[in-house]
């Protein structure tokens, strides 16, 4: 077998272990604790009175940027990786090249400070 | 037949009972740091913390779990029901399995691949999922609102952990978790590690990791003042336990990642005490690393939604993408 896929085989193990674990943790109250519901003890919590609405309502927009930007910033930081490995052996051409990559993101970030994407109140 | 036995059986099932022990180690552990936690909070507060189940409360969080394990599940009956108990599921099993790639001491690591940092990276990202799963599911506003506040909190701070984790390995030159403690060896033993010339980054690190696994102060998604219990609302008995559990594990988890990246791992402060085995250190380091955690939450108050999102992204996320400038270039032009 590849030599380099062996190296991720206790990965997978130790992934299997986790899973039946948990799964016997998990399950140890459905079957060691008595099982006894009604209508009330299985109804939504709101206070002490029924739900007024579906719970799935309409949320900020503010989330729905926040997830963007992160996409953008991880991705970032994920491009980063390889360069950060290599960076001995590129040397001043590599540090160069992601400066101004840097640089073009920091002028996005930048915009999106001033447009006021980043405000919470 | 023979071959097959002894060229994959034999090895897989080493593997099988290491990780068995790796798990349950790391669960009793988890057990008594959960105890330590509530006697550092309530030794700041003047107050004596659990002390009846066992000499000093010693066994208070094995006696926790028997009455999680006796109470009754409660799914209630507007919840998606695969989903709702898949949650807690896949947080307990995601913060578990970053585990694999922690090395103790020289050698002593389950899976040495060459990406342990990407690995960590990747899995503790994946928690969130279990979060985002757990409020949906319950259909109920509070753990929807919860999940939804969770969501944009620990993706905000990944980010700064992100650039944290870039400084350190354009010191190390590896994303291998053994080739980076071994980078912070050195005649001078505590002067070696990244905390030193790096400290502003293992400040935010540090602040970044509280955020990332809902801790105090930043554990707005559990705001009991507002959302009563964020994403747990709903859950009871052993489900609820999952997600303590697996908030435990992911936060035992940044304390042992904090050592290895920051404070030179299974490496002894001064060169003469050497004598003492790697693994003593390990164990020390993150136990402090934990008090740290124990004290934040016993002494800062909780943050406000929006100061939090400032802090992540005006403050944090700025300063680290400036420390990876820095940092490349003292590696490209003075290393």
């Amino acid at each position: 077998m590849n030599p380099i896929i062996l190296d991720y085989l206790p990965i997978l193990i130790f992934i299997g272990v986790a899973i039946v674990v948990s799964a016997a943790l998990m399950g140890s109250s459905f079957i060691l604790a008595k099982s006894n519901p009604d209508n009330e003890k299985l109804s939504t919590y709101e206070c002490g009175f029924e739900p007024f609405e579906n719970a799935r309502v309409k949320f900020d927009i503010r989330f729905y940027l926040v997830a963007i930007l992160f996409i953008i910033f991880d991705l970032e930081v994920a491009f980063l990786f390889p360069w950060a490995i290599t960076l001995g052996k590129i040397g001043v051409f590599g540090y160069i090249s992601m400066m101004i990559f840097l640089a073009v993101l920091t002028v996005g970030f930048v915009y999106e400070w001033k447009k006021g994407a980043l405000e919470w109140d | 037949m023979d071959n097959i036995l002894s060229m994959y059986l034999y090895p897989a099932a080493i593997i099988a009972a290491k990780s068995v022990f790796l798990i349950t180690t790391l669960l009793i552990t988890i057990a008594f740091l959960l105890l330590a936690d509530r006697k550092i909070w309530a030794a700041v507060q003047m107050r004596r913390g659990p002390n009846v189940v066992g000499a000093f409360g010693l066994l208070q969080s094995f006696a926790d779990l028997l009455k999680f394990v006796l109470k009754e599940v409660i799914i209630p009956s507007k919840a998606d029901k695969a989903v709702f108990l898949l949650a807690p599921f896949v947080t307990t099993v995601f913060a578990i399995s970053a585990w694999a790639v922690i090395p103790f001491d020289a050698g002593i690591v389950l899976a040495d691949i060459n990406i342990g940092v990407l690995y960590i990276l990747a899995i503790s990202s994946l928690g969130v999922y279990g979060i985002i799963m757990g409020g949906w599911a319950s259909n109920s506003k509070y753990p929807f609102l919860g999940a939804l506040r969770s969501a944009a909190q620990m993706v905000s701070y990944e980010v700064s952990i992100g650039f944290v984790i870039i400084t350190v390995i354009l010191l190390s030159g590896s994303l291998n978790l053994t080739d980076i403690v071994n980078a912070q060896s050195g005649d001078y033993g505590i002067l070696n590690w990244y905390f030193i010339p790096l400290f502003p980054m293992f400040v935010v690190f540090f602040i970044s990791a509280l955020a990332e696994t809902n801790r105090p102060p930043f554990d707005l998604p559990e705001a009991e003042s507002e959302l009563v219990a964020g994403f747990m609302v709903e859950y009871s008995s052993t489900p609820y336990l999952m997600f303590m559990l697996g908030e435990y594990v992911s936060i035992v988890l940044m304390c042992a990642f904090a050592t290895i990246l920051f404070l030179g791992g299974w490496h002894a402060p001064l060169p003469i005490l050497d004598f003492i085995p790697g693994f003593v250190w390990f164990v020390i380091k993150v136990c402090f690393m934990f008090f740290m955690f124990a004290m934040v939450k016993a002494m800062v108050p909780r943050y406000r939604y929006d100061q939090l999102m400032r802090l992540g992204w005006k403050v944090f996320l700025p300063l680290s993408l400036v420390m990876v400038a820095v940092t490349a270039t003292f590696v490209v032009f003075f290393k």
